[in-house]
């Protein structure tokens, strides 16, 4: 091995390196700038104001509550819609499906997950809000059911993708197991292959919750951004403002540096801090369904 | 009334319309710069930005004036009163579209920076209250719509409608629009008024979304400025507060102030203008820009 040779391969691995690094800088800034930007708002905004029932910043009403809240339903409502739908695609791809119909369904759902939020918003203005409104015999469409119903279908390409991966992953030799000692297909799908891909279901599941949680445009168009307070699951079924649509209606407007702009950061820095944590647990789940495979193995 | 009401509102395209001018105009200029044959004078690009009440009316009139001075492009671009006033405070554009006056601390901002805001009224403006063409409501007083608004009156029949809830509809804060409604309308005007939209009230980011849902929903009442009011939904008359003088907006009730929500339109620019932007805005108070106005459903402002 010449000189040259072995300097080149310093080289490369080092910048490898500094590109795996990279992402974690990334991070670290971006959440840095969000707190720089963020956290004044805690000093110059009271207390009582900034966990009040009113966002109405115009007004110098700043309760972030009504805005997290909004939030909640409608990842609560979209994770109802989007989690069975997507591991029931999922089994079917990877369990039932006959290998032909395999290779049309998957990059059918992948195309899926490639449509802009956008065009999905303009459906569920056009389409889905009035007949959310007339099936349900509700005030207006315009609700955070509407929005949980799209976001559902949008987390549905993340889950299934995830999730059919970590099933095909399960060795045959599993459900072979499971045949020979006379299980039926359902029985082997339900009892064997789905918690033999556990983990990477449950990863499935978390990154299309952290999909939903940061999707802004389609929820701006149809959850009708009321700022208020949920109050059950009725709230479902109500107008709802989320923090992902509040920060992109309003950032237009404010003056760089005012209160309203520091408590758009701070719903920022909110939102990230929820991600983080799903990505968190995601990460977990992943890791400890490694382990228990490993000692397996072993 | 209906020669205002069949304009139709291609707000949307707005927006889209002045990039792929600006492109084309860019384009034009640059294979001028490339054949080297510089006989016309440098062009120069005004900047204009700001309400989405104004932005069709603004198009219009930076179409127009190519007609008039070829080498002036104008690039109008929407976004809200509020987005064009800090446009203008960082200094990224030459002229603020608004429908509402600049603000105090807005103005201070502008000043901080080192120039005074001049002000221009360049049109008049009426709100028109919408509802679902079944809805028997036809006309409302200030204090009704008022009391709708905040929240004191949630069924339309308590104002002579059906036996219905009612789905309030107002545009997102950053509209001049919504701003203006509340001061003028919920509360009356008054300047020592709390008076607060109610929190259910849908905030929605477009004049088509609230167009959309009045015509879809017969629950809805909703309000939009004239210029973007279209056939499939039903204006309702309007009295002043604590009067019964209804009148229906149309480009006679402005001007003779018998119909009570309407508003001025401004443009601003930092310091007095100058050059092009000057020669802008003094053709934009002329007979032909002002035609213009009427054109789009607004109200020509008045010698």
């Amino acid at each position: 091995m010449t000189r040259g040779a072995t300097l080149t391969e310093a080289v490369i691995t080092r910048l490898i390196q500094v590109s795996g690094f990279s992402a974690i800088l990334f991070v670290l800034l971006i959440f840095a700038f969000l707190l720089r930007e963020g956290s004044p708002a805690l000093v110059e905004i009271p207390l009582p104001s900034l966990l009040g029932l009113r966002w109405y910043p115009i007004e110098d009403h700043f309760g972030i509550l009504p805005l997290l809240g909004g939030s909640l339903v409608v990842t609560l409502g979209a994770t109802l819609v989007g989690v069975p739908l997507g591991i029931t695609t999922a089994l079917y791809i990877a369990e039932v499906s006959p290998r032909w119909l395999r290779e049309i369904l998957k990059p059918m759902v992948e195309v899926l997950a490639g449509l802009p939020s956008v065009m999905l918003g303009f459906l569920g203005i056009i389409v889905l809000a009035p007949a959310v409104r007339r099936l349900l015999d509700l005030p207006t469409g315009l609700s955070a059911f509407t929005g949980a119903l799209l976001l559902g279908g949008i987390a549905i390409p993340t889950i299934v993708s995830v999730a059919e991966d970590a099933l095909d992953a399960v060795p045959r030799t599993y459900r072979e197991a499971a045949m020979a000692l006379g299980a039926t297909r359902w029985q082997t799908i339900w009892r064997v292959t789905l918690p033999a891909a556990r983990s990477g279901v449950l990863t499935a599941v978390m990154l299309g919750i952290a999909r939903v949680i940061g999707e802004t445009m389609t929820v701006m168009m149809v959850t009708g951004n009321a700022p208020v307070m949920p109050t059950g699951m009725g709230s479902l079924f109500r107008p709802a403002r989320t923090m992902t649509a509040t920060i992109a209606a309003e950032m237009g407007e404010v003056a760089k540096g005012s209160v309203h702009y520091h408590a758009l950061f701070l719903i920022g820095v909110t939102l990230f801090l929820i991600s983080l944590v799903v990505n968190l647990i995601a990460a977990a789940v992943v890791f400890r369904g490694r382990t228990r495979a490993e000692r397996v193995l072993a | 009334m209906a020669g205002a009401m069949r304009q139709p509102p291609p707000h949307a395209l707005g927006p889209l319309l002045a990039l792929a001018l600006c492109a084309l105009l860019t384009a034009a200029c640059s294979a001028r710069d490339g054949e080297a044959a510089p006989i016309l004078q440098p062009s120069r690009t005004i900047e204009n930005k700001g309400s989405d009440t104004i932005v069709n009316l603004a198009l219009a009139w930076a179409e127009a004036y190519q007609q008039v001075r070829p080498q002036v492009q104008i690039s109008v671009t929407g976004g809200g009163s509020g987005t064009g006033m800090a446009a203008l405070i960082n200094g990224t554009v030459d002229i603020a579209n608004a429908s509402r006056r600049i603000k105090p601390e807005e103005r201070a901002a502008a000043e901080a920076n080192g120039a005074s805001p001049v002000e221009f009224v360049v049109a008049r403006d009426a709100i028109a209250i919408i509802v679902h063409p079944d809805n028997p409501v036809d006309r409302l007083t200030i204090d009704q719509i008022a009391a709708i608004y905040t929240g004191e009156i949630d069924n339309w029949k308590l104002v002579g409608g059906e036996d219905r809830p009612i789905v309030r509809l107002s545009r997102e804060t950053n509209s001049g629009t919504h701003v203006y409604f509340l001061e003028e309308v919920l509360r009356k005007g008054d300047p020592q008024s709390e008076a607060l939209f109610s929190p259910d009230t849908l905030l929605l980011p477009s004049s088509e979304g609230i167009t959309a849902e009045v015509r879809d929903n017969p629950n809805a009442i909703g309000y939009d400025g004239l210029g973007y009011v279209t056939p499939e939904v039903k204006v309702v008359a309007v009295a002043p507060a604590g009067g019964t003088d209804f009148a229906y907006p149309t480009v006679e009730t402005v001007n003779t102030l018998q119909y009570p929500i309407a508003r001025e339109l401004y443009m601003y620019t930092v310091g007095e203008p100058q050059g092009e932007v000057l020669e802008y805005l003094n053709w934009i108070m002329g007979d032909q820009a002002q035609s213009i106005v009427s054109q789009l459903g607004f109200v020509p402002i008045g010698p």
